[in-house]
């Protein structure tokens, strides 16, 4: 079976596989549990860290906010305590604080208005004509009179302009009278807008009814409630009093609330910001990780594939070189206990061939004392004797070679110069050659390095393969071509002839003890079994190759030792 | 006088007899054993004896041990190793310890006999030199 074939066979397939799938399993199995882990207490983290971020700023706003008004309050009440109401009464006075107070804070202050206990704007001082307005049924005028102080809502008012107002009541006689201040809806504002965070971070405040007190970061639809006040008090909330929540808008968009109530809990300070651009870096993380393990899974799949593919050529490989091992070893064992089988039954053929020809001679001596009728009679016992002295001589020689096929003896080693044996050989066959009309040709390499093996050895394997060669040409000549060249540290020698040729059904049977083509009584089938023998214990290769009427030639390679 | 005194010593009893009738048909005096003791006993009895063909694979005492006892009590006896091929190292350690030769199994006749016959004469020779040796201690002496 070749490389290809044996990589086809299901076994390898399934190993292939079993291989690719442990590989990848073992590669991807730390590669994502590690990214998983890994990217998951960054996300937890990462999720703990804005959340800190967002309650602290909240935080720090509501506190700006909260003193802002607390500071504008105090100014109104400061004003209140130290001044008398008649002082106040006075437009100008009044008109001259206001400017005071506009000098010190900037716009902040839009106007300052006295108000008396039933609601009528007693003195005003600011850029609209409000003098003697009349506040009495204005729902902030019936909170104010009844508490010292109070901070309104934002509302349009007389105006029409969204503020709120700041009061302080005092009594004077028993009457109570009202300090009133509006504060600017832009100043205020811009404390809340302030807070932007990203692109879509930004703060709004709602009052407790869900009316927003500031200019949200989007389009409010008038007569449309929002029910952000409910929904994020209901969110969790820390111990600093910051409320954490997650709402999807109309758009499906999810939103992050974080909100803080202000104004001892009139008022809810929120900041809003879209969930995608609050964790816009996590995102990131997580792009570049997933890029990351894809890239890795990319190369995993792709050596996996390689590995175990190399790898199960390799193991298919020294599986054929492990079973024509075994085959060798099978080889070798049968060869062996041939041998042994063969110089047993040697020497007991011997022993009954022996005797065989022995009575046959004895019958022989016999006949020389016996008158025979006839000639014929007296020729055909001769006839029939020698012959059976021949085939005794026969047996022989059978036993003969069974014998030195089996014998395991103490060669002796030496330096053979192969070319000299080579010629040696040739100069054996010559007159056979010559009688059957074959040339034999020689091109021997020249300098080949000296050989150590035994020579009578190796003569004995090229006279075999020269006597093979002569008689497949016996009959309509041709050549005999012998070849010796230096390949590697390998020394090879070949034994060519144009005879009829080997049929492929034999050639893989030729060096198989017994096996022969040639007629009962001429050959053995012993020959080329004892040359395979006596290469390989040499440590040589001997091979065959023959086609069909063009010929056979036989391979003999032999180790060089160059520097032994 | 015989041609030559043969024991013919080998386990094949068959072997034995027709070799003996050969062998006696051209006038050669045979004796025969099947086993190394019964060729000592024989050698014992008989000192005519004067060629031994000896096989060597025989079964408890085998053709070389036998040989190395003929070779110290029987110094002037010759001794042909009869063997198969399966034997051929132990039959050239046989020509070591002092065999005249060795044959290989089945034998011819012819090439048996002419081998027979130099050993016998070679037997004789030394016979001849110790008679002539005595001989002349004799003389010596008288003298």
């Amino acid at each position: 079976m070749n490389q290809e074939n044996r990589l086809k066979d299901p076994y390898y397939k399934s190993l292939k596989r079993k291989m690719l799938f442990i590989i990848m399993a073992v590669s991807f199995a730390p590669l994502i549990m590690v990214s998983g882990i890994i990217l998951n207490q960054f996300s937890v983290s990462y999720n703990e860290k804005l959340n800190a971020h967002l309650g602290e700023l909240v935080l720090k706003h509501r506190q700006n906010i909260d003193g802002f008004l607390l500071e504008k309050l105090n100014n109104i009440r400061f004003m209140a305590k130290s001044f008398t109401v008649e002082e106040l009464n006075n437009e100008v006075f009044l008109r001259n604080n206001l400017a005071a107070l506009q000098t010190e804070y900037g716009s902040v202050f839009e106007d300052l208005g006295v108000i008396n206990e039933k609601g009528i704007q007693v003195t005003y001082a600011g850029p609209f004509k409000l003098e003697n307005a009349r506040y009495s049924d204005a729902e902030w005028f019936r909170k104010a009179i009844k508490s010292d102080y109070f901070i309104s809502d934002v509302f349009l008012g007389l105006r029409g302009i969204p503020h709120f107002i700041i009061t302080v009541r005092q009594k004077s006689n028993g009457k109570p009278w009202i300090l009133r201040a509006t504060i600017s809806f832009v100043a205020f504002n811009s404390l809340v807008e302030n807070l932007r965070i990203g692109k879509t971070g930004f703060a709004f405040i709602l009052n407790n009814k869900g009316e927003f007190q500031s200019k949200p970061g989007f389009e409010v639809v008038h007569g449309k409630s929002y029910s952000f006040y409910e929904s994020i008090k209901s969110g969790r909330k820390t111990k600093d009093g910051i409320f954490f929540s997650e709402m999807a808008d109309d758009s499906g968009k999810e939103n992050l609330y974080v909100a803080s109530l202000i104004k001892n809990g009139d008022w809810i300070l929120i900041y809003q910001q879209d969930k995608s651009d609050a964790f816009l870096d996590l995102t990131h993380a997580k792009q570049i990780a997933f890029f990351i393990i894809l890239i890795g899974g990319i190369i995993i799949v792709v050596t996996a594939f390689l590995l175990s593919k190399r790898m199960v050529a390799r193991i298919a490989q020294a599986d054929g070189e492990k079973e024509l091992m075994n085959q060798q070893v099978i080889e070798t064992g049968k060869l062996a206990s041939l041998g042994e089988l063969a110089a047993g039954i040697a020497h007991e053929i011997n022993n009954p061939v022996a005797i065989m020809v022995e009575e046959a001679g004895w019958v022989h001596d016999l006949m020389e004392d016996e008158q025979f009728s006839s000639k014929e009679n007296k020729d055909e016992f001769e006839r029939a004797l020698a012959q059976i002295k021949t085939q005794g001589k026969r047996c022989r020689e059978i036993t003969r070679k069974l014998l030195s096929f089996a014998r395991k003896t103490d060669t002796c080693i030496e330096d053979v110069r192969i070319n000299e044996v080579i010629n040696d050989v040739i100069s054996f066959c010559a007159q056979r050659a010559k009688f059957s009309n074959i040339v034999i040709k020689s091109k021997l390499q020249e300098n080949l390095p000296v050989l150590r093996l035994s020579h009578t050895e190796i003569q004995q394997v090229l006279l075999n393969l020269m006597n093979n060669a002569l008689d497949s040409l016996e009959k309509r000549g041709g050549n005999i071509t012998l070849t010796s060249w230096l390949e590697g540290d390998e020394v090879v020698i070949s034994v060519a002839d144009n005879g009829p040729g080997i049929p492929r059904a034999n050639l893989a049977r030729i060096f198989d003890p017994f096996f022969t083509t040639k007629p009962v009584g001429k050959g053995t089938g012993l020959g080329l079994s004892i040359c395979y023998g006596i290469i390989k214990k040499m440590g040589g290769e001997i091979d065959v190759r023959s086609v069909v009427d063009a010929g056979t030639t036989f391979y003999i390679r032999l180790p060089s030792r160059r520097n032994d | 006088m015989a041609i030559a005194n043969i024991l013919l010593v080998d386990d094949e009893k068959p072997f034995l007899e027709t070799m003996t009738r050969r062998l006696a048909k051209r006038e050669f005096i045979t004796a025969s054993a099947s086993s190394g003791h019964e060729a000592i006993k024989l050698l014992e009895k008989n000192d005519e004896l004067e060629v031994v063909v000896l096989d060597v694979k025989m079964p408890e005492m085998d053709g070389l041990q036998t040989l190395k006892i003929i070779r110290q009590r029987f110094p002037l006896v010759e001794v042909i190793m009869l063997t198969g091929h399966a034997t051929i190292e132990s039959a050239i350690e046989g020509m070591k310890l002092g065999a005249f030769d060795y044959l290989m199994k089945p034998c011819e006749m012819e090439e048996l006999i002419s081998k027979v016959r130099e050993a016998a004469a070679k037997k004789r020779r030394h016979k001849e030199k110790i008679i002539e040796a005595q001989l002349k201690e004799i003389t010596m002496r008288r003298i």
